[in-house]
């Protein structure tokens, strides 16, 4: 990374564009009239009138700003129930929530604002920002970006609505079992976290999908990776945290569900079970959760700080080494939640230290950031007054998570109010400060309009006293000994006066953020025209008209086009791919390192797809709310059928002529290519599901090693028969990845047609045989062995029904002359897809062999 | 003379820093460093935040000093004398295998039954008074029967979870006879806050009259 001198933002000379020559040959297009290209691309890029452009938007600029609007108002729905906890606790023997409905409301504050207001809030920043930014006109899949936000409104609106029901979650939110399982929890209050937050999580798997697909491979014409603007490194970083630390959560759900709805045993220790894994699962996702909502903060800081100073940033390598270090050390720090359950002071002293190491990233770039303003001159806008609110927030919130990385320190603070106040110190000042930067910075950028004076810089000193007003006194209250989560405190006097403080003082801290959402509003609604770039920036953000049109660049940034100085060359169509001659929504697609055009991408226009998709999954979701276990199959196959659709647009069945992206560079169009996006997609999830696995094998050896009711009862299972069963399932499995090698080698021929038919039927062999295999095991019920090898099973057979699937999709393919000698349809993803289930498939055989032999 | 009325406002039946044994006393040793080490660390980055908006622009120490000093360097040493000192803590307040007194508690929604050497030596059942003599180490077996509970003596050391399934064990001592209060620190339903416990310290071959202690504590023995 040292040998890279970094963007010079204040420089429009010094482009982004580096290494090989072949690219600064890219020439101008001829200009156009600005006009007539933005209603061209207008008519194509643009969201449908009335109801419709609200049911079928699929514009990542719609999108990210209902992301952020929706998870607004979860933040304020979340604050109010902060509101009432303050005020019961005001008092000594507050009688004002009974303990029943506080412990609802402080478990759903927890819930809210992890989950449905940080995540959803960084995933609509980044989808809203991230192509601009790149030199994009979209997110690399919209209709994605689509689905996942109304999962996210769904399943966020099925865990409010409980709330008014009276029967939300009331474990607390991480859920420890057995609090949480059948017996202590017997209502649906558990089963409402548990499937409306995977619901919720459908979207942040999208998210970090098509965040890091777009980041390899959306850039602009030229822009190498190791140049591109720090923000595009710290959403990496977050993505791949994502595509990583969400399984570990989304498998321990499962498992809790399963175990609830149908009592196999993960977590119940006298069948082999341990609650101990629901720990460990849930802290895998829950530590890397705090840096996957700190980087897109810290990108918004590492990008406003500079341009804010006037000066190019302080050691752009030292800040991405930091990040990537960050993303490292952050999964290896989870048991620092767990220090006290038992567990070796030797391996303590491991964790302790690795969490203690995480300072050291996070000290690089503060340092960074305090150095680039030293070496500029600073201004006191508003955005920067948040920045300030941020040090002056997060470097006490930092401090105290070295202390409680120490563990005999943290044997004494631990579930107290010191570790509440450090929580907010940290997610406060480390989140929330650096997005009421970010966003009075982009406002003009969003809504064309420039700020209402004076009532921002209230809000922010009302959020400053009232939020360290609140939680300074915090850390005192919990070295007095106070625990977090009771209701009531009538024995200790010397708490009453800390509480008193923290509840006046979290009134002015919530008018505050209600003020600064009315400044927002204001702004939206009556502020001035803004000017173009009002903040002078050089990135290529602002080099589009204010506000940012759908389809941000009328011609797409390049060599010498790539900072905010080529405002009226891109307009005017001198850059890439200009206008929407073919009235698609074309978008460049660059090779991952180098930033070399690769192909032009056609992504899907205006649909009613994500909307029905999601229906059709949250149908799936309240069925199994509602216990109605035996209807789930017709969830199922809706989604199935809803899934199969958006295949359909995924494919040409002819030849298309390349594109003229710039005088001299012609490209394919991405049904030409091999490595589409949709296949970059593809690996991205395959990394996501081998994690899940990996945690489900991690389960496994787990529980054989540590949970205490093991050895588990004799196997019960018939030995030849099951191995035979496998065997037949792993040769099936292994025909339908020759076949699907077959179908893409012979593309061009007739033969792919009935080759991609062998496929289907080789899966069909292997969901039978898989099926089989369920009718041989132990009753899944008794032991937490028996359970694990019904979710083994489970895993591999809906890998084999789905590469099935892919198989029928290459058929349907090659059925429909969607194949041809540079058009391979589904078959590449097929391959992907159908080679995983055959190694994931071995693997459990071979484990379960190997739990037999043993 | 500043921290006199600080320090009095640091006492309470729960507070951790108002030790009253070896361990949650090396404990409040080591937040008071840390307290002034965190102190003096946030004056000096505010100082350097301060000073960048009153000088002049581009003079200033290299990206190096910024980032290797600064960032790896300075952060790194604190850190490694902050996990040093922390681990030589922790291996002298854990417990050990040296045949000092056994005692067991154990919980459930939202009571604690202890087990510990009675006025005879023979082992006494209580609930939710636990006796230990004093100036002598004890270790604590902790179990659970239901949900996941915390055994917490905050004047005494640090808390350890009750898990179901598993016996965890903590080392404590207590300096003096004396009355000190416990509690259930991990949620644990509907009773969490007022799952909460005495433990009566008595001077070493003095076992205190259970009917005297019961009326000063309201407890049942």
């Amino acid at each position: 990374m040292t040998d890279t001198t970094p963007p010079s933002p204040m420089a429009p000379t010094t482009a982004l564009h580096s290494g090989p020559e072949a690219e600064t040959t890219i020439r101008a297009n001829a200009g156009q009239r600005a006009l007539r290209l933005h209603r061209e691309l207008t008519e194509v890029w643009a969201d449908l009138p009335g109801l419709r452009g609200v049911f079928m938007s699929v514009n990542h600029g719609t999108i990210g700003r209902r992301f952020m609007a929706t998870a607004f108002v979860f933040f304020a729905i979340g604050g109010v129930l902060a509101m009432l906890i303050r005020a019961q606790l005001a008092t000594p023997r507050g009688d004002f929530l009974d303990t029943a409905l506080y412990n609802q409301i402080f478990t759903m504050h927890g819930t809210i604002m992890m989950f449905l207001f940080a995540i959803p809030m960084l995933e609509g920043l980044a989808l809203w920002l991230l192509p601009k930014i790149l030199g994009a006109r979209d997110m690399a899949f919209p209709r994605l970006s689509a689905l996942g936000y109304w999962c996210y409104l769904f399943g966020g609106t099925t865990i409010l609505l409980s709330l008014l029901a009276g029967v939300a979650p009331d474990s607390g939110w991480f859920m420890y079992t057995p609090m949480s399982g059948r017996v202590h929890t017997p209502g649906i209050n558990a089963d409402v976290w548990l499937l409306g937050i995977t619901f919720v999580e459908i979207s942040a798997m999208a998210a970090a999908v098509e965040i890091t697909v777009t980041i390899l491979r959306c850039r602009a014409a030229g822009m190498a990776l190791t140049r591109m603007p720090l923000m595009g490194w710290y959403l990496l970083g977050t993505s791949v945290m994502m595509l990583v630390g969400f399984p570990p959560l989304i498998l321990g759900s499962i498992l809790l569900e399963v175990e609830r709805a149908f009592d196999w045993p993960f977590f119940d220790v006298a069948r082999g079970g341990d609650p101990l894994l629901w720990q460990h699962l849930f802290w895998l996702f829950g530590h890397p959760e705090v840096y996957i909502i700190f980087l897109p903060a810290a990108g918004a800081l590492s990008t406003l700080i500079p341009i804010l100073s006037r000066t190019p940033i302080l050691g752009y390598g030292a800040v991405v080494a930091s990040v990537l270090g960050l993303v490292f050390l952050s999964f290896g720090l989870w048991v620092h939640h767990m220090f006290a359950v038992g567990i070796p002071n030797m391996a303590l002293g491991l964790f302790s230290a690795a969490s203690a190491l995480v300072a050291v990233p996070t000290a690089v770039q503060v340092f960074v950031w305090i150095g680039t303003m030293w070496k500029g001159r600073p201004e006191l806008s508003l955005p920067m007054l948040h920045v300030m609110g941020f040090f002056l927030t997060f470097v006490m919130g930092g401090l105290t998570g070295v202390m409680l990385a120490i563990v005999p320190f943290n044997w004494q603070a631990h579930d107290t109010a010191f570790v509440t106040a450090h929580l907010h110190y940290v997610l406060i000042g480390g989140f929330v400060f650096p997005m009421m930067a970010a966003i009075t910075y982009w406002m003009p950028l969003l809504s064309g309009r420039w700020r209402v004076s004076g009532l921002g810089e209230a809000a922010f000193w009302l959020i400053v006293v009232g939020f360290h007003g609140t939680f300074f006194i915090m850390h005192l209250t919990g070295l007095l000994g106070m625990p977090r989560r009771i209701d009531i405190y009538p024995d200790n006097p010397e708490w009453v006066l800390p509480n008193l403080v923290s509840s006046i003082f979290s009134m002015v801290l919530a008018m505050g953020f209600a003020l600064f959402a009315f400044d927002i509003a204001m702004q939206a609604l009556f502020g001035r025209r803004s000017q173009r770039n009002p903040w002078q920036a050089p990135t290529l953000d602002w080099a589009m008209a204010l506000p940012a049109p759908a389809y941000n660049f009328a011609s797409l940034p390049g060599p010498g086009k790539d900072e905010a100085g080529a405002l009226l060359a891109l307009a005017r169509g001198e850059g890439l791919v200009p206008g929407a001659p073919r009235g698609w929504r074309e978008t460049l697609v660059v090779e991952p390192g180098t930033g070399r055009p690769d192909h032009v991408a056609a992504l899907p226009t205006n649909t009613m797809l994500p909307l029905a998709t999601a229906a059709v999954i949250g149908s799936f979701f309240a069925l199994m709310l509602a216990g109605l276990y035996v209807l789930t199959p017709l969830a199922i196959a809706a989604i199935i059928a809803m899934v199969w659709r958006w295949g359909a647009v995924m494919g040409t069945d002819r030849d298309h002529p390349p594109v003229e992206a710039a005088p001299g560079l012609a490209l394919p169009l991405h049904w030409h290519r091999r490595t589409t996006l949709a296949y970059g997609g593809a690996v991205a999830t395959l990394v996501a599901d081998a994690t899940l696995y990996a945690c489900l094998i991690f389960g496994v050896g787990f529980l054989s090693v540590v949970a205490p009711g093991w050895p588990a009862p004799p196997s019960g299972l018939p030995a030849f028969l099951a191995a035979a069963l496998s065997c037949l399932a792993l040769a099936a499995l292994l025909a339908g990845s020759v076949a699907a090698r077959r179908v893409e080698a012979r593309r061009a021929s007739p033969a792919a047609r009935p080759t991609a038919m062998i496929g289907v039927a080789a899966g069909l062999v292997a969901v039978v045989a898989l099926a089989g295999v369920g009718f041989a095991l132990d009753d899944p019920r008794r032991h937490a062995r028996d359970a694990l090898r019904g979710v083994l099973l489970g895993f591999a057979l809906v890998h084999a029904v789905i590469a099935t699937l892919f198989a029928l999709r290459a058929w349907a393919d090659a059925r429909a002359g969607r194949l041809g000698a540079t058009r391979r349809g589904a078959a590449p993803v097929w391959r992907l897809w159908q080679d995983y289930a055959l190694a994931t498939t071995a693997a459990s055989a071979l484990l379960v062999g190997l739990q037999e032999a043993l | 003379m500043v921290s006199v009325p600080a320090l009095a406002a640091c006492s309470g039946p729960l507070s951790t820093l108002d030790p009253a044994g070896a361990s949650a006393g090396l404990i409040a040793g080591l937040w008071w460093v840390m307290l002034l080490g965190a102190a003096l660390i946030t004056t000096f980055v505010f100082a350097l935040l301060l000073l960048a908006w009153w000088r002049k622009p581009a003079v200033g120490p290299d990206e190096r000093v910024w980032t290797m000093g600064l960032g790896v360097g300075f952060t790194l040493t604190v850190l490694v004398g902050l996990v040093g000192y922390g681990f030589w803590v922790g291996e002298r307040i854990v417990a050990r295998d040296d045949g000092a007194l056994r005692v067991s508690a154990h919980a459930r929604q939202w009571e604690w039954e202890f087990t510990q050497p009675g006025p005879d030596g023979a082992p006494l059942v209580t609930q939710d008074v636990l006796y230990i003599p004093a100036g002598r180490p004890f270790d604590i077996e902790i179990t659970s029967s239901d949900v996941i509970h915390s055994f917490w003596v905050p004047r005494l050391g640090g808390k350890m979870d009750a898990v179901p399934g598993r016996t965890n064990v903590a080392r404590l001592m207590a300096d003096a006879p004396g009355i000190h209060e416990g509690l259930c620190a991990e949620f644990c339903g509907i009773g969490h806050s007022v799952m909460r416990f005495t433990v009566v310290v008595y001077e070493e071959g003095a076992f205190p009259d259970l009917s005297e202690i019961a009326a000063e504590t309201g407890e049942q023995p």
